[in-house]
């Protein structure tokens, strides 16, 4: 190790177990009960929680030698931008491709990983949940641009740069349901929460997407709108793509006020 | 106002999308059916950019003609957030081996961001009620009539196993590529190409399996393989391994003196800048003589005595993906890397209206051969996919509208055919032979990556297809080890293997067939390439014995071949074909040279 680089360096762990215990919550079907199952696997440098999912699948049983079914979870592009590997991991709400083992020992000091299914959403099976709310909600509050067609109309409206970079900053939400797992206000359809809410701002803002800017708003102005927000600010620090979500309510909340204070005078 | 048509598409990445907001456009109705939310497909992962084409002018009335309008414009006006010039137009940047090409993007994730705004227009459709979503479904078979053309599909609900037909006046196929076929690949988990491979078993052509593409620098993970950005060798990285086979010091604890810095040990002149299909192999073949790090299928790509301020202001965002996915800091540990299979160049033959061989079946994305041939360049893929949809759409309509069918003639069809796909399930769920399948997939993968990516033999060709055959037989006395068939993956995986192991043989048998080296296709014992005798689309038709193969001419009235030739000026040999100028063969150094820099192919652009 060179030591003049070594203060740089990423802290890694040091000393590795010889396994690792793997917590899973089980859950058979929407509705029947949860439960947990541990399972164990010999410690390897570069885990991560599905690769060890994977392993855990080719041969489930138990840390008490009971064979089991294997655990159910989604996951596809592994690169964190699909979002669809999303879990609870040691009560952290994140991607379980990202999440590599040696981190999470090393921040929990132990030898063992829980992993659970987001709780603010139906649990189809074991780890694997159903967002399909979140699509619906984008539909709420019209996240998209309305278009005359896709033929040959010529280029788009002219865009700032700068504008250009604050929507490209929205329009990275891969719906993956952080923001909403981690809202103490998000659940029983009380609240559309942060991630509808940014989308709306990401097409308000757009030359051609503020035609509809009143629909959008229109979609947070119910009671489960964004007045249901806590302020809680949670949101923001577990988004994955380090979306500016409570700057999207504060803004967004702002013209709904001023819309609802001069609306009339557009009518 | 719906017109009646209803058109199913398979599959809900680019392609599919584009497809889909097409035909919802021209007013009629679509069943678009995809394993996941269509928003998660693979489209996410291109990083790069969107070339668009160029040069279409004196081609006839092609539908690429517009398309570079049509495109750009469109995504434009759904609000792609491209990067802007400070006029607050769209801003074109060129790379490195696309001298004719405007590369638009949007920040690193240009595949995010397009798919993402036919996402949004596909939703805007779907409250319309043109388009219905079946997101959690996946394709089985096609229901073909006794004329052999396409009535529509059969797919399985993922969480309850349902199985369901789906009529349809036409079927786009737009599923993707079939990269885990290889086990590990830079493809999302979803590319089986399980749903094509149903095609092909039904009688569709599949063309040009044997080119697969495979990128230089990957991330080998347990999971899965990640790109790396080849602009790492660009900025001075260097590849070594260490001298002594299976050394397991740690890389810094190595001394110089015992490094083998192989590529520019073997080729002095350009060292670590070697093309990169030179580098691709050369990192193969190293690793495949047991001379990888630890024993394993990777080297050292070292960048570690550059300064980290210096490698944090060029390199930033992709030394940041290292260390996101392994845990190492590339700045100071060496990055350990290998080549990962990346594209599928082949895919269902189908003609320039995305045609397949079978009436009523289309294909558009990397699930069809017909864009880039042999090999395929960088930031081409998206536009591709676009392109194919684009035009299957209008096709696929046009078929719809003005065939001719009796209304007697499906009767039974659809049972018929639910009835074998529920046959199959069963027989899937109470075989009890002891093969474990996800470990059948683990040696499939093996066999494959080793044996059918980067070098080929033909010796080791033909030991994969035998190898291949006793897979299937095990593939046949699987037993499923999940007892709760609610959302299990255990079914629809042992069906996807079963499909993706007819596909392996496909790839390698027309690779065995193929006594040249072509692209992406490499035979050592064959490494020129042989316009002569191969300049043809390899053609696969289903028997249950083995593929049968054909072969056809391709279509040269545009474009002459001529020889790979980067010792030229570019812009004389990439801008007109040069019919009749023979050119002396070449050494590979010579390949190398262009204007005395070292080569730009591909450029360091990742997609």
């Amino acid at each position: 190790m060179n030591p003049a680089n070594s203060h740089h360096e990423k802290k890694r762990l040091e000393n590795p177990p010889k396994s690792i215990k793997f917590k899973i919550q089980r859950r058979e079907k929407e509705g029947a009960n949860a439960y947990w199952e541990t399972f164990e696997l010999p410690y390897r440098r570069n885990l991560n929680v599905i690769s060890a999912l994977m392993d855990i699948r080719k041969n489930p049983v138990t840390v008490e030698g009971k064979q089991t079914t294997p655990p159910v979870w989604d996951m596809s592009c592994l690169e964190q931008v699909c979002g669809i590997c999303t879990m609870v991991i040691d009560g952290r709400v994140r991607q379980s491709c990202s999440a590599l083992i040696d981190d999470i020992l090393l921040e929990s000091g132990g030898d063992t990983v829980s992993l659970a299914p987001m709780s603010k959403f139906p649990n189809i099976r074991d780890l694997k949940v159903d967002r399909s709310q979140m699509f619906e909600h984008l539909k709420q509050v019209h996240a998209w641009i309305e278009l005359d067609g896709t033929y040959d109309l010529g280029p788009g409206p002219a865009i700032s740069n700068e504008t250009a970079q604050e929507r490209y900053a929205y329009s990275r939400c891969m719906t993956c349901g952080c923001c909403l797992e981690a809202c103490p206000q998000y659940g029983d359809d009380n609240y559309i929460g942060p991630q509808a809410i940014a989308q709306a701002k990401l097409f308000n803002m757009h030359p051609v997407g503020k035609t509809n800017t009143e629909d959008r708003l229109n979609g947070l102005m119910g009671d489960d709108g964004i007045t249901a927000c806590g302020n809680a600010q949670n949101c923001v620090q577990v988004c994955p793509m380090s979306i500016p979500l409570t700057r999207a309510i504060y803004e967004t909340n702002r013209d709904i006020t001023v819309n609802a204070l001069f609306g009339w005078l557009k009518k | 106002m719906s017109t009646g048509l209803k058109i199913a598409i398979v599959g809900g990445g680019l392609a599919g999308l584009a497809a889909a907001m097409k035909i919802a456009e021209a007013g009629h109705e679509v069943d678009l059916i995809s394993v996941v939310p269509v928003k998660r497909s693979h489209s996410v992962c291109a990083q790069g950019g969107i070339n668009g084409a160029v040069n279409t002018k004196g081609e006839g009335d092609s539908p690429a003609k517009h398309l570079d309008d049509t495109v750009y414009g469109g995504f434009d006006r759904m609000g792609v957030p491209f990067s802007r010039t400070k006029e607050g137009l769209m801003d074109f940047r060129r790379f490195g081996g696309t001298l004719h090409h405007r590369t638009a993007f949007a920040g690193a994730s240009t595949g995010q961001q397009l798919l993402y705004a036919l996402d949004e227009q596909v939703r805007r459709w779907e409250v319309e009620k043109r388009v219905t979503k079946y997101e959690g479904w996946e394709m089985l078979s096609l229901v073909l009539d006794d004329h052999q053309v396409c009535r529509g599909l059969i797919a399985m609900n993922l969480q309850t196993l349902e199985l369901k037909a789906f009529q349809a006046d036409a079927v786009i196929m737009a599923t993707g590529g079939p990269g885990l076929i290889f086990g590990k690949s830079t493809n999302s988990m979803t590319c089986t190409g399980s749903a094509v491979s149903a095609c092909y078993q039904q009688g569709a052509r599949y063309a040009n399996g044997e080119f697969i593409q495979v990128h230089p620098t990957s991330i080998p993970g347990e999971d899965k393989l990640r790109l790396m950005s080849e602009s790492a060798r660009g900025e001075g990285g260097r590849v070594w391994v260490p001298k002594a086979n299976g050394d397991a010091r740690s890389p810094r604890d190595i001394p110089e003196s015992e490094r083998w810095y192989f590529l520019e040990e073997k080729y002095p002149a350009y060292g670590n800048l070697v093309p990169r299909d030179i580098a691709t192999r050369e990192i193969f073949q190293v690793c495949l003589e047991g001379h990888g790090v630890g024993g394993e299928n990777q080297v050292y790509l070292d960048l570690t005595h550059i300064p980290a301020e210096t490698l944090t202001r060029k390199l930033g965002a992709i030394l940041e993906i290292y260390e996101m996915f392994v845990g190492d800091d590339p700045r100071y540990v060496p990055m350990r890397i290998f080549p990962g299979v990346h594209y599928s160049m082949g895919g269902l033959w189908v003609d320039a209206e995305q045609r397949t061989n079978i009436p009523g079946l289309f294909a558009a994305g990397e699930c069809d051969y017909s864009i880039h041939g042999a090999n395929r360049l960088g930031a081409n893929s998206l536009v591709s996919c676009v392109y194919g949809g684009f035009v299957a759409a209008p096709s696929a309509i046009e078929y719809a509208k003005n065939v001719e069918r009796g209304e007697t003639e499906t009767n039974g069809l659809y049972d018929a055919e639910l009835k074998r796909q529920a046959q199959i399930n069963e027989q899937i769920i109470s075989n009890e032979g002891g093969e474990n399948q996800y470990k059948l997939h683990e040696e499939m993968g093996k066999v494959m990556t080793d044996n059918v990516t980067v070098v080929r033999y033909n010796d080791r060709l033909k030991a994969t297809d035998d190898k291949l055959l006793e897979l299937q037989e095990r593939c046949g006395k699987i037993s499923i080890n999940d007892s709760n068939l609610w959302a299990t993956q255990a079914v629809p995986h042992a069906r996807q293997l079963w499909n993706m192991m007819q596909l392996a043989r496909v790839i390698t048998l027309g690779a065995l067939n193929r006594n040249e080296s072509r692209g992406a296709h490499y035979k050592p014992d064959f490494p020129e390439r042989d316009d002569e005798n191969w300049l043809k689309t390899t053609i696969a038709e289903y028997s249950e014995e083995a593929p049968v193969f054909s072969y056809e001419a391709v279509d040269v009235s545009i474009v002459e071949p001529r020889k790979r030739d980067y010792s030229k000026g570019k812009t004389k040999s990439a801008q007109v074909p040069q019919p009749g100028s023979e050119l002396k063969p070449e050494g590979r150094e010579e390949r190398w040279v262009k204007d005395g820099e070292k080569i730009t192919e591909g450029g360091s652009i990742k997609d």
